[in-house]
């Protein structure tokens, strides 16, 4: 755990003001044993320090492997969870501390859309009911009466015949049901939409119409996006900027051009490399980095660097020091796309060999 | 592999090349490994009779690789289980074709004859792992379950196979893991023991069914160079059943792409990529986001592929296809030989207007 709080990744350097400001984010879990009498037994720290500011009108994508605690993220930015420690300030609020009314106002601008198009549903509801619920909680957005033409609306919205509002999940497709769970997360106007894995189990065809649709739903209604997926391919082409997270932690941060073309973390480098390209010619001048091992457990981190474990770069200070995410003395003042946050010690970029 | 290997391969296995793609002309002399002939699979349910594969013929050689893409619904995992044997019947129900490996046809073998060439000579490897173990037999057990079964070792015997296996496919401190149950190995590992298990009898084909799909990128390329490496050395047949366009460009030598149970365009790998000759195959390579960037809206393919049940009466990609004409909704295209310039590459098109498709320049832009 950092002791002293990070200082704020760079200013903005895009348009708008921070929506949401995230300072040392965490979340513990706790570990026990025993029935009756249950005893602590470790801890999984599966978000651990992590700090950023997302933006008006902006996409923040963070990407990650499995257990990388990015999904712990998204329920902690929504208030399904309460954090162990840090602050997310909405609006220069701290969110966190906040109950009750307050709580409910804040929960209405911060929407999720869920991975799962076939769970995420109540299958036994129409899709008006899935969609009208959030009004019911929050009835002074929609008054009763209005609510199915609201409904209709949102329908539209997404590129759904609003005839189908008397019909049932499992009348429409993974596609057309991620556009339902869009509509469920546009229904109260919010400023923000957390996205977890949105495309993910979806077909190729039909994916690139959903990316197309969140792309046009925030230009419309200048909504601010924390993108999670795992798809490298599809974060870069949705983000304004891009955070790359291992073990609970950001490994680095920096714009699509920055992180994708100019990576320093050794992490990130592995991850690009490792990335299947859709085309038979592109590996002539590609190097790939095989990692060695699975990702270790986020109950048993290691000391130090939590990458060194896997790292082909790890000497001792690694297992000693932890890095902290921030521009790299050795291009601290460049004017280069390497200078941007980035956690590891050996930060330098690997010169690609031209592709193609 | 490197690419000087995948060339000098790519001459040596080039008669076979000539023979993949439909089969137009009578037996080859020597009998392909794996060749699949206009196999037909409808499922009989109460709602009424619906075909999943609509005669699909495709082959591998020894060696090579097929990869067969297509998204969920397009019949490519059906087509692999009816060449294994495994379908699920009823419902489902093998109508027409043939299976043939090593010239002889699967399904018209006996019952116990066809076990045999399963067990040993072509083995399959899933998605999900952890369903696809045994959860209560230990990873070694179930490895040498195998060698016990297919060919009568002693337990000892056996369970020092299995854990040379374990290691064959790289899995850290085989011998102390051996007695580990499937849940406590990670994803990666798991698919490993799949492999290990596919491999355990060195059969001649491997069929993989989205083998990487559940793992992360850097495991994912993990086991995909795993699997290459062990094709090349057992010299094994390798048919990978996906429906990522990034993993079948970078190991299959010939692709199949299915849509609505039927085969739409076959290719060499490079060939597709580069010169698309259906329009469905060019709308899957340009829906694809690009790590190399650009903001640009993606190319998406409307609307969604038809259900078995409400197919279209012509070629079953024409209510989403931008070229499509009159023809195209009132006849269904055959698998048309597509000749493009190089009379050494093999290639198939299910499109009428397949050469306008080839000679297109431009991606075609989005309505």
């Amino acid at each position: 755990m950092p002791a002293t709080p990070s200082p704020p990744p760079e200013p903005a350097a895009e348009p708008g003001a921070p929506v949401l400001e995230v300072r040392d984010l965490a979340k513990v879990y706790p570990l026990t044993q025993g029935v009756l009498v249950k005893r602590q037994v470790g801890a999984v720290r599966a978000v651990d320090g992590v700090s950023f500011d997302l933006r008006r009108g902006e996409t923040l994508g963070v990407v990650g492997e499995s257990g990388c605690g990015k999904s712990t993220l998204a329920r902690l930015l929504v208030t399904l969870e309460q954090p162990t420690a840090g602050e997310i300030r909405y609006r220069g609020e701290d969110i966190t501390r906040l109950s009750g009314r307050a709580l409910k106002a804040v929960r209405r601008n911060i929407q999720m859309v869920f991975q799962d198009p076939y769970t995420s549903l109540n299958p036994r509801m129409t899709v008006g009911d899935i969609i009208g619920e959030p009004f019911e909680i929050h009835p002074e957005v929609a008054p009763k009466g209005d609510r199915r033409r609201k409904v209709r609306e949102l329908l539209d919205v997404v590129g759904l015949n609003p005839e189908y509002i008397n019909r049932y999940p499992h009348q429409f497709s993974g596609g057309q049901r991620q556009r339902i769970g869009i509509a469920r997360g546009l229904a109260l106007n919010p400023e923000i939409i957390i996205c977890d894995e949105p495309v993910s189990a979806l077909d190729v065809s039909v994916q690139a119409q959903v990316v197309n649709l969140l792309a046009r739903l925030q230009e419309e209604f200048a909504l601010s996006y924390l993108f999670i997926a795992h798809d490298l391919s599809v974060v870069r082409h949705i983000s304004d900027r891009v955070a790359v997270m291992y073990l609970g932690r950001f490994a680095e941060t920096g714009t699509g051009p920055q992180i994708y073309d100019h990576p320093t973390h050794p992490y990130t480098q592995a991850l690009l490399s490792a990335v299947p390209v859709p085309d038979p010619d592109s590996h002539r001048g590609r190097e790939r980095i095989i990692l060695a091992g699975d990702v270790p457990s986020p109950a048993a981190p290691p000391s130090g660097c939590r990458f060194r474990t896997r790292c082909w770069k790890a000497r001792e200070r690694c297992a000693t020091e932890v890095p902290r995410l921030a521009v790299p003395s050795s291009f601290q003042g460049a004017d280069s796309p390497a200078a941007h946050p980035s956690a590891c010690h050996f930060a330098e970029e690997r010169l690609p060999a031209p592709s193609g | 592999m490197s690419r000087a290997d995948r060339d000098a391969e790519q001459d040596a296995g080039q008669d076979a090349e000539q023979r993949a793609g439909q089969d137009a002309e009578g037996p080859p002399a020597v009998p392909r490994l794996l060749e699949v002939r206009d196999l037909r699979v409808e499922f009989r349910t109460r709602d009424g009779v619906t075909e999943a594969v609509s005669g699909v013929s495709y082959g591998v050689d020894a060696g090579r690789t097929l990869a067969v893409l297509g998204e969920s619904g397009s019949g490519k995992s059906v087509t692999a289980q009816a060449v294994m044997g495994i379908l699920d019947s009823p419902p489902a129900r093998v109508t027409g074709g043939r299976i043939l490996f090593r010239g002889r046809d699967l399904l018209r073998m006996g019952e116990d004859e066809r076990r045999r060439v399963r067990g040993a000579r072509m083995a399959m490897i899933f998605q999900d792992a952890l369903s696809a173990l045994n959860p209560v037999l230990s990873v070694g057990a179930q490895l040498a379950e195998m060698y016990e079964v297919h060919q009568g070792l002693s337990r000892r015997a056996a369970r020092a196979r299995a854990v040379e296996l374990m290691d064959r496919v790289r899995i850290p401190a085989a011998r102390e893991r051996a007695g580990d149950y499937p849940h406590q190995f990670s994803g990666g590992m798991r698919q490993r023991i799949m492999i290990a298990m596919a491999l355990a009898l060195e059969p001649d084909l491997i069929i993989a069914d989205e083998p990487t799909t559940a793992l992360d990128v850097t495991v994912q390329a993990q086991v995909m160079d795993l699997l290459a490496e062990l094709r090349r050395e057992y010299a094994m047949g390798l048919i990978l059943i996906t429906h990522d366009l990034g993993v079948v460009a970078d190991v299959a030598d010939t692709i199949a792409v299915m849509y609505a149970g039927r085969i739409v365009e076959t290719a060499p790998v490079r060939d597709l990529y580069r010169r698309p000759a259906h329009p469905y195959t060019r709308g899957l390579l340009d829906s694809v986001p690009r790590l190399d960037g650009g903001g640009r809206e993606l190319y998406a393919i409307k609307g969604l592929p038809p259900g078995p049940a409400d197919l279209p009466p012509g070629c079953p990609f024409a209510p989403r296809c931008p070229r499509a004409q009159d023809v195209c909704r009132a006849e269904r295209p055959p698998l048309y030989e597509v000749a493009c310039g190089d009379a050494s590459v093999r290639r198939a098109s299910a499109c009428h207007f397949w050469k306008d498709e080839l000679d297109a320049r431009d991606p075609i832009a989005a309505p």
